[in-house]
């Protein structure tokens, strides 16, 4: 039985909104992959829009937590909760940046067809929104293990991005006149594996949120 | 009876080469209110020149394990305490010690500032003076209202009556009273829950001074002064027959951000009951 109602109702508030600012941010990675394999500026100048939203509701929930810890005094697994949350939602408001970044990269060079039909910069997309929902799912259960298992699906994210990488370099070794169009699409492929890189970090705090300890989980082999 | 030489207090602690790892051991203590077993099967290790900390729901025996640290649960007719609550090495609750001496050595603060109706001076002095301290009397007022982080306030009214202080500098006064017997251990009965936030934390901002010569050992309710002062926390709770247990003892930092046990974070995350 809980003896602190409004207590719980605001930590309940705090999880809705980092729920719901996930979806905005799967929202614009989803709709920014869409702009860019249709060079579709009209899409692309609203994920661009939605970056400032995606700001707005971070710094609205840093505000609710941080009342939280200045009215509430929050202790223990609360507390490493909301500190997840704060660091949470920093990460989900680079990964909209990441999205953005995409975005303007088809506002600047709409009126040029793409270099190649898009294959595995698509799949990166996916591979990292499936990581983004189920990070955040993890989170919203408290599952560690869950977490665990998302970061290894990182590496699938980076040998994706190698390929591309080495598929697009054959390109601009073939034919210099394709680097600027080559490059372009290697930015596209960068943001995404960021986005992915991002979502470890979720699991982190995941991992911190419900264990006490902070473990980096997606060690590089550099 | 044992005296003080042998109790040692701070004199015998400055001749002590190395530092204990405890100054105080209760080892399986068990207090009884008449046929009630108020706090049950009590381990708990207090080290030198640190603040530990007691919390734990009221009922819990917090209290009780506290005025057992200087046998003043001597003074309650129906109390009885079993097991062992080794000071500097001796078993202070034998009937072999002086329970007067033991509270020389470990002085107590309470909730209510309690000065005498005094001067300022005298309601350090007079301690010192029943106890025999030779130390010159002027001396020991400066040093004990230094110590105690009030004599730039008190200086020019030193003959004033200590009941015409705040309840803030009531309470430092209470504790430069207790310094001035020359203790090296003191206990601290909920010393803040009767003053306003500013005068609490010039108590808590005392106690992390205090505790560079002395070793503090507080019950307190708010969980917050527990965080902010204490370098150990003890948390105590109660079993079904409402007797009070020892749950968990941790590093301050660690039982406020990961506790051990789910008593302990039902507690602490205000989810108890």
């Amino acid at each position: 039985m809980t003896i602190r109602i409004e207590y719980e109702r605001e930590l309940a508030e705090l999880r809705d909104g980092v729920v719901s600012m996930s979806s905005m941010v799967d929202k614009a990675i989803a709709r920014s992959i869409d702009s860019f394999r249709q060079q579709d500026v009209e899409t692309a100048r609203q994920v661009h829009e939605s970056d400032y939203k995606i700001n707005e509701q971070r710094w609205k929930l840093e505000d609710q937590a941080l009342t939280i810890i200045a009215t509430q005094a929050p202790m223990a697994s609360d507390l490493r909760w909301i500190a997840a949350c704060l660091h949470i939602i920093t990460d989900l408001e680079r990964m909209a940046d990441h999205a953005a970044g995409i975005a303007k990269i088809v506002l600047e060079t709409a009126e040029e067809p793409l270099l190649k039909p898009l294959v595995d910069i698509p799949r990166m997309a996916d591979l990292g929104r499936a990581m983004l929902a189920d990070s955040i799912s993890a989170f919203i259960q408290q599952d560690a293990e869950a977490a665990r298992e998302i970061v290894g699906r990182d590496d699938e994210v980076d040998n994706l991005y190698n390929q591309v990488y080495h598929e697009l370099l054959m390109f601009m070794m073939a034919d210099p006149r394709t680097i600027a169009r080559a490059t372009r699409l290697l930015w596209a492929a960068h943001n995404l594996e960021r986005i992915a890189d991002r979502t470890t970090n979720i699991c982190e705090q995941v991992v911190y949120a419900v264990e006490g300890r902070i473990t980096e989980l997606n060690v590089s082999d550099y | 009876m044992v005296n003080a030489q042998i109790l040692g207090g701070r004199e015998g602690a400055d001749m002590a080469s190395s530092e204990p790892e405890s100054i105080v051991s209760l080892r399986d203590l068990n207090v009884h209110y008449g046929s009630f077993l108020a706090v049950r099967d009590v381990n708990l290790e207090v080290p030198p020149r640190q603040i530990t900390a007691l919390i734990g729901p009221s009922g819990c025996g917090k209290s009780t394990v506290l005025r057992c640290v200087n046998r003043m649960n001597d003074l309650i007719p129906a109390a009885k305490v079993t097991g062992s609550i080794i000071y500097h090495g001796i078993d202070v609750n034998s009937r072999a010690v002086d329970p007067v001496e033991v509270r020389r050595r470990v002085g107590m603060v309470f909730q209510k500032p309690n000065p005498f109706p005094k001067s300022i001076y005298d309601n350090i002095a007079w301690g010192a003076k029943i106890n025999g301290i030779k130390e010159n009397r002027d001396d020991l007022v400066e040093r004990c209202l230094r110590g105690a982080a009030l004599w730039d306030e008190v200086k020019d009214k030193l003959k004033e009556s200590g009941m015409a202080l705040s309840g803030g500098q009531q309470q430092r006064l209470c504790i430069a009273r207790t310094l001035a017997i020359n203790p090296d251990v003191i206990l601290m009965d909920e010393p803040c829950s009767a003053l306003d936030p500013i005068s609490t934390l010039k108590i808590e901002d005392l106690m992390r001074t205090l505790v560079e010569e002395y070793t503090i050992i507080i019950v307190t309710h708010n969980m917050q002064q527990a965080a902010r002062v204490s370098d150990q926390t003890v948390f105590f709770s109660l079993d079904t027959n409402r007797t009070g247990v020892m749950v968990e003892t941790g590093a301050t930092r660690q039982m406020f951000t990961n506790p051990q046990d789910s008593r302990t974070e039902d507690y602490i995350t205000g989810r108890f009951g």
